[in-house]
């Protein structure tokens, strides 16, 4: 832990002429990649990189419902595992669920509750899996619109993408999209999740204090954010599927020669930018 | 048709796919008056039906699907057969087309064999039964299983049958395709080879137009290629 005591309470968050220290305006976002369908294994899955935040989603099911008596005969259960890697964090975190991550486990669960369609599917659950990698403030919202890409590349049937932003005061200044140190040594954080095409609001948590003027601001901000995140999703969607399509278009898979030992081709390298390795 | 290779666009749950006077189909839901995307994929347009035909997702039990199975637990009158869905199927000892007497079902199947049936029913908590009384249901030996998306199947078919049939006679294997996206191939090593990497090559290429011919391609060139220069 750092020591608090020496921390310095009061940090010079707005600079002289009106910008945060990364350089931003109050209403700008830090920027945001999305990629859709990143893991061979999953149903569906996504990977966003939102400033310093780099977060996997990953989506199975609708699959058998375990333990049985959680199978609900109507619907299906959406579950949702947020969990942060150890190494996310600059002071190594305790690796398990802790109370701060199982809450935003089912905040999440519970947004994404509202938008699929969970009667076609009774007794199963669909299980959402958020992975931070790296974590640099509003985490939560990057996992949950990393997951609403994961959602949609399994084919689960929803009403809608979810998309979310968070929005918070700094040196009582409304801002968008908090930072690290903006988070730690602001006045307030805030945020939210909504269904774009109706508006309707499927998360919403509030840290600090806000006056009604300030809060109204604040969802004015996230708001314009999630439309913009919006458009980035269904970005990441099309462009996952016409790479794709393009790659296939120049050649077939080879065949193993005969008599084959196996019957599926070995698929060819992902053809990302993460590197060699691939995630 | 467009030229080969062109593609159908996709659509993303949440978008509007259909104005008033559309009925909502497969894949969509309407809200206010508006049809929109329920799924990711293509959007259809027929006789005033909107339907979105998903380019994911897993296989959900109709009445009447033909499905192949695995066996994976015994009970002393029914099998309980993997059909490659979110619900357990189980397959009554009655429904087989052995007369089995009762608890000696492992005469008949044993865990991790492979059945052809069909569904017989599923209720509106999706429990789902089997049955192996129709004239193509069999218990299926030797041969391969393959699986691929189960919303590629009807591309895999094609129209009437059409595209299955054409590998079928190119290469001459024997295949049966189930609802569930699981293929069972037989005959000659490099002939279930061939025809795997046909399926494979629809499975990546579902989406495109002018598919058949890029099939009748591959199969000729793999077959070319595999009996060295021989003529087929």
């Amino acid at each position: 832990m750092e020591d608090i005591e020496h921390i310095e309470k009061e940090m010079k968050l707005i600079r002289a002429d009106g910008r945060r220290l990364d350089g931003r305006k109050p209403d700008e976002l830090r920027p945001v990649r999305i990629e859709a369908g990143i893991l061979r294994r999953a149903d569906g899955s996504a990977y966003i990189e939102w400033g310093g935040n780099k977060v996997l989603a990953a989506v199975y099911g609708p699959r058998e419902a375990h333990p049985r008596h959680l199978q609900d005969p109507a619907r299906a259960l959406v579950q949702c595992r947020y969990n942060m890697a150890p190494f996310s964090v600059s002071d190594r975190k305790r690796p398990g669920p802790d109370r701060r991550s199982v809450e935003i486990s089912k905040v999440i669960s519970e947004a994404f509750s509202a938008v699929v369609f969970r009667e076609q599917f009774p007794r199963t659950s669909v299980d959402i899996f958020i992975e931070v990698l790296q974590a640099d403030a509003g985490t939560r919202c990057a996992g949950l619109t990393a997951a609403s890409v994961a959602l949609a590349d399994a084919g689960v049937p929803m009403r809608d993408l979810v998309a979310s932003c968070a929005s918070g005061k700094i040196d009582g200044v409304v801002c968008l999209d908090l930072n690290k140190e903006e988070d730690n040594f602001g006045d307030a954080d805030c945020p939210l999740a909504i269904v774009p095409r109706t508006g309707e609001i499927v998360l919403l948590q509030m840290d600090g204090h806000l006056t009604l003027d300030e809060f109204q601001k604040a969802m004015e901000l996230s708001i314009g954010a999630t439309h913009r995140l919006y458009e980035m999703q269904r970005d990441a969607l099309r462009r996952r599927y016409s790479t794709t399509l393009e790659d296939i278009l120049k050649e077939s898979p080879p065949l193993p020669a005969p008599p084959a030992p196996e019957f599926e081709p070995p698929p060819p390298p992902p053809e990302d930018d993460f590197g060699p390795e691939g995630i | 048709m467009e030229s080969s290779g062109s593609l159908r666009p996709i659509v993303i749950p949440g978008e509007a796919v259909g104005g008033p006077g559309l009925k909502p189909g497969p894949g969509t839901y309407s809200e206010g008056g508006q049809v929109f995307a329920a799924q990711l994929g293509i959007r259809n347009e027929h006789d005033g039906l909107v339907s979105v035909t998903p380019l994911n997702g897993r296989y959900i039990p109709q009445r009447g699907d033909a499905v192949i199975g695995e066996v994976v637990d015994l009970g002393p009158s029914h099998w309980l057969v993997d059909i490659n869905s979110p619900y357990p199927a189980p397959l009554h000892a009655t429904e087989s087309p052995w007369r089995v007497e009762f608890g000696d079902t492992s005469r008949y199947l044993k865990v991790g064999d492979v059945i052809m049936g069909h569904v017989l029913s599923v209720d509106e908590i999706k429990r789902v039964q089997l049955t192996m009384q129709e004239r193509e249901a069999r218990r299926l030996n030797g041969g391969i299983v393959m699986e691929i998306s189960p919303t590629k199947v009807p591309r895999v078919i094609g129209k009437q049958g059409s595209m299955i049939s054409l590998i079928t006679e190119l290469t001459g294997c024997r295949i049966y395709v189930g609802q569930n996206g699981r293929i069972w191939l037989d005959g000659e090593d490099r002939d279930t080879a061939v025809a795997a990497s046909a399926i494979r090559l629809i499975e990546e290429r579902a989406q495109s137009y002018g598919l058949t011919e890029a099939v009748r391609e591959l199969i000729e060139r793999e077959r070319r290629s595999t009996t060295g220069g021989r003529p087929a």
